[in-house]
């Protein structure tokens, strides 16, 4: 519907394998729990975009459904990293 | 009018968010990757989907979900950095070497709780 320059996928994508960098090399688990979850937050943005450039919403249900799993896992990873049981 | 203004905010929303991940990259210990990765990354994506919602403004759907989506990133992603960095902590991750003040290990909220010593990792 709109003209999205397709243009502005390419450096979320530069920004995604950045994070996979991290969550590849990582020194620590906490570096690679970091990384997935700042991953998670680009694939919301990078949905979003693909939702604009088709034009179709489902995309941003997509999108939120993300969102909220990538803030359980965060928190769920959170929980675990600390050493305490998921219902402490 | 829409489009322009649509891709002004999705422009500066794309440049937060690779400048956010290079800092994921580039910065030394872990505290400091996560403050940089996600106050970047949580105004870059805001931006981005309220962009989304200016640009797709008639697609009522696509609106809605994107305003949705940007409050509900705007309240979760700060909470998850918080309790990821407290579990880094907890899990004996060090700071750097350069770092000069450390106010929640020198404070009393770490004596209720077991602190696992480094070698435990």
């Amino acid at each position: 519907m709109t003209a999205v320059p397709a243009v502005l996928l390419f450096p979320l994508v530069l920004a995604a394998f950045l994070c996979l960098y991290r969550i590849g090399r990582g020194p620590s688990a906490p570096d690679r729990a970091v990384g997935i979850d700042i991953l998670g937050t680009l694939i919301v943005a990078f949905t979003a975009l693909l939702g604009l450039y088709t034009g179709q919403s489902w995309y941003l249900t997509i999108a939120l459904a993300w969102g909220l799993l990538s803030f359980i896992g965060a928190i769920a990873l959170a929980k675990y990293l600390e050493g305490r049981a998921y219902d402490e | 009018m829409n489009d322009l203004i649509g891709m002004i905010l999705i422009g500066a929303g794309v440049t937060f968010d690779v400048l956010g991940c290079l800092g994921l990259v580039r910065l030394p210990d872990v505290y400091n990757r996560l403050q940089a990765a996600t106050k970047c990354v949580t105004l870059g994506t805001c931006l981005i989907l309220v962009g989304v919602a200016v640009a797709g403004w008639g697609n009522s759907g696509l609106v809605i979900k994107s305003l949705l989506c940007a409050v509900f990133i705007l309240l979760t992603s700060p909470v998850g950095a918080h309790a990821l960095a407290r579990g880094a902590y907890r899990s004996g991750v060090s700071l750097h070497a350069s770092s000069v003040v450390d106010d929640y290990g020198s404070s009393a909220a770490l004596t209720h709780h077991r602190v696992p010593s480094r070698s435990s990792l």
